[in-house]
């Protein structure tokens, strides 16, 4: 019966408030003229509770960050430790969420695996050596300039290649790739790489010795680290680095699931709106962990802001600010000079439209009660109807 | 090492679909504005760039929303 009634108010109110009248009221005998009054009194306060038109959301919203904000800078620049691999917390990954920095300082990859895989230890070993780059360095025991020769020696380390599970001729065969000009010898384990012509001298060999060490021989660019990670009983492999396109393509990663907390690779390999969603997440996960309660609306309405233009802008000078019609408005954010003087040099008209300018020239802001005005009907135009 | 990655499966990834002319005229009526107002969305954005579909047109996305349960917003393509 509650159902039928529930479903009149469907649309009127959001449907998790109705689930929770559903849920709440078993066990418990009402009447069907007792739910119809919840109903009705549930939409009444609703209704109430709404933001008006003319509210300042972005206010409110600011105040909302700030006040937490400012306990949150005694407490910051902690580390934490989420099986061995280092996340920025706090405050600082606060400031990278919403100014949108390109990179963030600890790149990190939740990565979820397919089904036989995510239950059983054995295949993580070979998993993990798909995912974590491995570059030259790792697998050699010398490495050395030969001056009279003028060649790069180098010795592999056997002990290591059977460890990562790696394959020396495929190795090699890296190791050409880069270095098409030179010339490649091998004799007794020792591996050399010959310059074709001798100009360069001993800088263009340390230029190749460090070349070469940097080589990567598998696995995917810029992931340094991977742990495996119990979760939920599934096994979940924490990769510091970020690199979403590639590891898609992974057989046994479950792509649909799998997250990276650099927002640009995000937004590049999932589109804006998962952007949007990963910045909600984050920054609610951020506050979350530092005990501190912002209501989600408020995150919701930042991340809509920061994602409004189709890509992501940052609350910057550079980001959301550049992109405000009036000039007032964004001098008074940062650096005013230089924008006052570009915009006397282009002629740009400000039609004082928004807030910030009209607090300048001391002028009604539309806002609340500043926001209504008189409309009159044209009383022409109505006879001639 | 071939497999088809569909990005619409992401979780993070919800359902787009792009309006029909007089959808979009509705939409735009009732909501008393010009497509120019809506947010963005650029043409090659990955979760659209399976549609191949023109800049003006408007793409109605669902969301699911912690607060309101399921959520429609609109956004309008654009160049880029």
């Amino acid at each position: 019966m509650i159902e039928e009634i529930a479903k009149q108010y469907e649309g009127k109110i959001p449907a998790p408030l109705i689930q929770k009248v559903i849920d709440e009221s078993k066990g418990r005998k009402l009447t069907k003229a007792q739910i119809e009054k919840v109903f009705t009194k549930l939409q009444e306060k609703y209704d109430y509770s709404k933001i008006q038109s003319g509210e300042a959301i972005g206010i409110v919203t600011a105040e909302s960050f700030g006040e937490p904000g400012t306990q949150m800078t005694l407490r910051t620049f902690h580390f934490a430790g989420v099986a061995e691999v280092n996340v920025t917390l706090g405050l600082p990954r606060l400031i990278e969420i919403f100014d949108a920095r390109k990179e963030p300082s600890t790149p990190l990859m939740t990565i979820f695996l397919n089904k036989p895989y995510n239950k059983d230890e054995k295949y993580l070993e070979k998993i993990i050596a798909q995912i974590k780059e491995i570059r030259v360095n790792e697998i050699l025991s010398e490495i050395s300039i030969n001056i009279l020769k003028l060649q790069v020696e180098f010795v592999f380390n056997k002990k290591r290649f059977k460890e990562l599970g790696l394959n020396e001729e495929e190795t090699i065969k890296c190791i050409k790739d880069t270095f098409k000009t030179l010339d490649y010898a091998e004799s007794d384990n020792r591996h050399y790489l010959i310059p074709k012509n001798k100009e360069g001298g001993l800088p263009a060999l340390y230029n190749i010795k460090q070349k070469l060490k940097e080589v990567k021989v598998k696995g995917l660019s810029g992931i340094q680290e991977v742990i495996p990670k119990m979760d939920n009983n599934e096994i979940v492999l924490l990769a510091s680095g970020s690199n979403l396109k590639d590891v898609f393509k992974i057989p046994e990663v479950d792509f649909t699931r799998t997250v990276s907390n650099d927002l640009f690779e995000v937004s590049k390999n999932l589109g804006i709106e998962a952007a949007r969603q990963m910045i909600i997440q984050e920054a609610s996960k951020v506050l979350r962990e530092q005990g501190l309660d912002v209501d989600i609306r408020h995150i919701m309405f930042i991340s809509d802001l920061m994602t409004n233009i189709g890509e992501i802008k940052g609350i910057t000078r550079s980001g959301i600010a550049e992109g405000k019609e009036s000039v007032l408005a964004r001098a008074s954010f940062e650096t005013p000079i230089k924008h006052l003087i570009n915009a006397s040099l282009k002629g740009e008209v400000d039609y004082l439209n928004s807030v910030v300018e009209n607090v300048m020239i001391n002028q009604p802001i539309p806002l609340g009660t500043g926001l209504p005005s008189l409309v009159t009907k044209n009383k022409e135009k109505e006879s001639k109807k | 090492m071939d497999k088809n990655i569909d990005i619409t499966q992401h979780v993070l990834v919800p359902k787009h679909t792009m309006l029909s002319p007089e959808e979009s005229k509705k939409l735009l009526s009732d909501l008393n504005i010009i497509s120019s107002q809506l947010p963005k969305i650029l043409k090659s954005d990955a979760a659209i760039k399976h549609l191949n579909l023109e800049p003006g047109e408007i793409i109605e996305i669902e969301r699911v929303s912690p607060t309101a349960g399921r959520t429609k917003f609109y956004r309008v393509v654009i160049n880029g």
